[in-house]
């Protein structure tokens, strides 16, 4: 079937559930990743809007009752369950974002989608892997849905110590019951199939680039996504022999994680931290190709200082994997590691640096249409330098000291992921679908979702540096009230965002309904890279004959 | 286009407005009472302690302004190329894609920022981790959901309490929902106390903004900190590592007094608390862990 070639090679056109369910194609796949990753965020984001309700006003008013729904809570014990559901909020929340929004819609998606369009390869090296990748992924998150309804802590459900799992939150003594087991196979299942996927993109880029496609020619995210497939590669694996030995604690008696049997916990976090801290560089980095790409194409000039900008992204993740204990400052490191840690990592503003001054180089000359996908990129720049530059302040050891688990961190990170990471992905998601669908969206309707969301997301934000300065710890399901003012304020941000995620939805439904036909190129001289050039959508098999790069297409 | 005068006033006078709130802002974060969080600020917590003086300098006189500064010139930038930039005012973009000494100055000149921080961050690193010769020690232990503190035998001690947060409807007027607990840690003022760290069953986290302090309670490992309060005070701070299902119930209240009143506190704390003899030991407990539950 699918392999049955006729005398001019076009391939059988599966449809339905056999083009989705055994799909090899690039394509398809990068369609199901960017599905798979939008329920996730919606998810997520669902989670979120419910902890910024609770959290508008001191005091416990929505959990209790809430865990009595979810979780069949006995009303004599809601106020605990509730207080326990909220925890189990910010971690799947934590999860959800990360491992089953992000990373699908950026590496899965854009990557399997653009990859190959970009280098001028018919399909994915290995396409057979693509389908398990993905659905590998599936499985992981629908285990990880089952953690939520199962026991965990002691006469509680699900898990609830915070998306980094550190044990003994995560082991017996925190969480005695099966709910961190179903999320320790949800990772291992996610690992894996992202390290499936890295290894296809990798023999992808190195294999199958058409002629005259040298290294030194690939488009900004086809290097983006080579150096996040490297990323991946390395610290997966640490990963999972992390939570294989909470597995094996957990469930055989092992103590590589119990101090009581001479094991440490410490030993968890830096092996968490080891792969989590390249993790964020594996969200980030193929954000930063998405803009490099929009930022080109919308000020209709080529990428200023290209060769800077790969080499930066390299150094990214080359410096990137060599600081993680940054998240560690107050286990009682000693001082020399602190500084070590502290230095390695103000290093990485300088490569970042050098990214956002090059983009606003590549805008400075140019010929700036502010289309769509132009607003996100440069609302990207402004919220990812936000989130870079308190990230200075937290590189410090002896500054982290007085910021550590408290709300300046969660204004720092959400500052670089939830708006730099979501507003690359935005950006991306409506450069590109025209491209994937093949239909116009409503650029009003875009713009619209954009300033909502950009308005949002620093009302929602902003104020958590007030409240990270004051003192106010994370993952509090209530605070004193002298923390109530921007609190409210943050809360009140999520009405804003929250309209945004629903012109959001209405743009995908108005633009399926008009279907106004996107042509080949609907971003004008600009977009000069190879996926334009093809019809949109994109022929199910594209380049039979391998297109021959001359120029530079940067 | 605005003549070449006229454009560089307007840019000043962008400038220094942007700078405003950098320049208010120390004075702004300045007004707060010690101790307590203030309602609605937007500063770093008021400190009593010389390392969090220390800690207030470099976030509000050498962090803040810079990436304050880092902020608003890449929005300047942003701004500016949007309005010279855009494909009205240019309609015809140019080629440009090199400049070596541009790329070299974006390097050098952050590497230089970084430097110029790195120096008071290493400084302060020190005096944060190296502990001054201590005149009292007093081992916390974090447990699900309050802290134990014990005042050794030698030090005038050989006893141990636990401090729970005092629940709402116990509340006397005053006393700060959230923060106020039945036994506050009482320390002298002007010494140095040193602080040991321990946990008796999941990782916890001491940490009082007054002080510039944070440090971890991990079980199986004793971590050690400090702080030399300036003030006569009650000093309020919160568990910063997520612990389970009443991680925002388990405040620390710390009261610190003039050297004859600690030593009265402590012959009344003495007979209070005889009960507890300090044995009662947190890294004993873990090792047990598995036969508590």
């Amino acid at each position: 079937m699918a392999s049955s070639t006729t005398a001019d090679g076009a391939h059988d056109h599966p449809r339905g559930l056999r083009r989705f369910l055994f799909s090899t194609n690039h394509k398809d796949i990068g369609t199901l990743y960017i599905i798979i990753g939008a329920v996730g965020g919606v998810i997520g984001f669902i989670l979120s809007l419910v902890m910024r309700m609770e959290l508008a006003n001191p005091g416990v008013t929505i959990f209790p009752g809430l865990a009595q729904i979810i979780h069949f809570a006995d009303p004599a014990m809601a106020f605990d369950a509730g207080k326990n559901l909220y925890n189990m909020f910010i971690t799947v929340h934590g999860v959800l974002m990360i491992f089953f929004m992000a990373m699908p819609i950026l590496i899965g998606g854009f990557g399997n989608w653009f990859v190959p369009l970009m280098i001028g390869a018919p399909d994915m090296a290995f396409p057979r892997l693509n389908n398990i990748s993905f659905w590998l992924l599936v499985a992981s998150l629908v285990l990880a849905v089952f953690s939520m309804f199962v026991d965990g802590a002691p006469g509680m459900k699900g898990f609830a110590g915070g998306w980094t799992f550190y044990p003994p939150m995560s082991g017996n003594v925190g969480t005695p019951g099966p709910a961190m087991d179903f999320v320790i196979l949800a990772l291992h299942l996610a690992g894996a199939s992202s390290i499936l996927g890295a290894i296809n993109f990798i023999t992808t880029i190195f294999n199958m680039r058409a002629p005259g496609m040298t290294l030194h020619r690939m488009p900004l995210f086809v290097w983006a996504v080579l150096v996040t497939a490297f990323l991946l590669i390395l610290v997966l694996p640490v990963l999972a022999g992390c939570v294989t030995m909470l597995l094996t604690d957990r469930n055989f008696g092992t103590a590589f994680y119990d101090p009581a049997g001479g094991g440490d916990l410490l030993l968890f976090q830096h092996l968490l931290w080891f792969f989590g801290h390249p993790e964020v560089y594996i969200i980030i980095l193929p954000a930063f190709g998405a803009i490099s790409q929009i930022v080109s194409t919308f000020s209709k000039k080529p990428v200023f200082g290209y060769l800077g900008m790969v080499y930066a992204m390299c150094c990214i993740g080359v410096v990137g994997s060599i600081v993680w204990a940054h998240h560690m400052y107050t286990v009682g490191m000693s001082l020399n590691a602190q500084r070590y840690f502290t230095f390695s990592t103000m290093v990485i503003a300088v490569p970042t640096g050098i990214k956002i001054f090059s983009w606003i180089a590549t805008m400075w000359g140019g010929s700036i249409s502010f289309r769509t996908p132009m607003l996100w990129a440069i609302g990207f720049i402004f919220v990812f330098t936000m989130g870079g530059v308190t990230g200075v302040v937290l590189a410090n050891a002896s500054a982290d000291r007085q910021f550590h688990e408290g709300y300046y961190i969660v204004a720092h990170f959400h500052y670089t992921l939830s708006l730099g990471a979501v507003f690359g992905i935005f950006a991306g998601y409506y450069y590109w679908f025209p491209k994937m669908t093949g239909y116009l969206f409503n650029e009003r309707l875009g713009n619209a979702n954009f300033w909502l969301l950009f308005i949002g997301v620093n009302v929602v934000f902003f104020p958590q540096h007030f409240l990270g300065l004051a003192g106010q710890p994370r993952r509090y399901i209530d605070y004193p009230d002298a923390y109530f003012l921007w609190n409210m304020v943050s809360s009140i941000g999520m009405i804003f965002v929250t309209l945004a995620m629903i012109v959001w939805l209405y743009v995908i439904v108005e633009a399926f309904m008009k279907k106004r036909a996107a042509g080949d190129n609907p971003w004008g001289v600009g977009a000069t890279t190879l996926e334009w050039t093809l019809s949109s959508p994109p022929p199910f098999h594209q380049f039979n004959t391998l297109p021959r790069i001359t120029g530079s297409a940067h | 286009m605005l003549t070449g005068n006229r454009q560089l006033l307007r840019r000043a006078a962008v400038a220094a407005a942007a700078l405003l709130p950098v320049l208010l802002y120390p004075a702004l974060a300045a007004a707060q009472a010690e101790g307590i969080p203030t309602p609605g600020g937007i500063g770093m917590a008021a400190t009593v302690t010389p390392v969090g003086h220390e800690t207030q300098f470099f976030y509000n006189g050498i962090l803040m302004p810079i990436i304050s500064f880092i902020a608003l010139f890449v929005l300047g930038l942003l701004l500016y190329v949007m309005w010279r930039f855009n494909d009205q005012a240019n309609p015809v973009p140019s080629k440009m894609t090199h400049n070596t000494l541009l790329e070299v100055v974006w390097t050098m000149i952050p590497v230089m920022i970084l430097l110029f921080i790195a120096v008071p961050s290493f400084r302060l690193m020190a005096h944060q981790v190296e502990i001054p010769e201590a005149s009292v020690t007093i081992k916390v232990t974090g447990n699900q959901w309050y802290w134990t503190y014990k005042y050794p035998e030698d030090q005038g001690g050989g006893f141990s309490f636990d401090q729970i947060m005092k629940p709402e409807a116990d509340l006397k007027p005053g006393e700060l929902r959230l923060l106020a607990v039945d036994n506050e840690a009482v320390v002298p003022v002007n010494e140095v106390v040193k602080v040991q760290l321990t946990a008796s069953d999941v990782i916890h986290a001491f940490g009082v903004p007054s002080f510039g302090v944070r440090m971890d309670a991990i079980p199986g490992r004793l971590n050690e900190t400090w702080f030399k309060i300036e003030k006569v005070g009650i000093y309020y701070g919160e568990c910063y590592f997520i612990c389970g299902k009443d991680h925002a119930y388990m405040p620390i209240a710390i009261r610190a007094v003039s050297r004859p009143d600690y030593e009265k506190w402590l012959a009344e704390a003495k007979q209070k608390f005889a009960r507890n003899d300090g044995k009662d030991d947190g890294a004993l407990r873990v090792a047990a862990g598995d036969e508590r539950r």
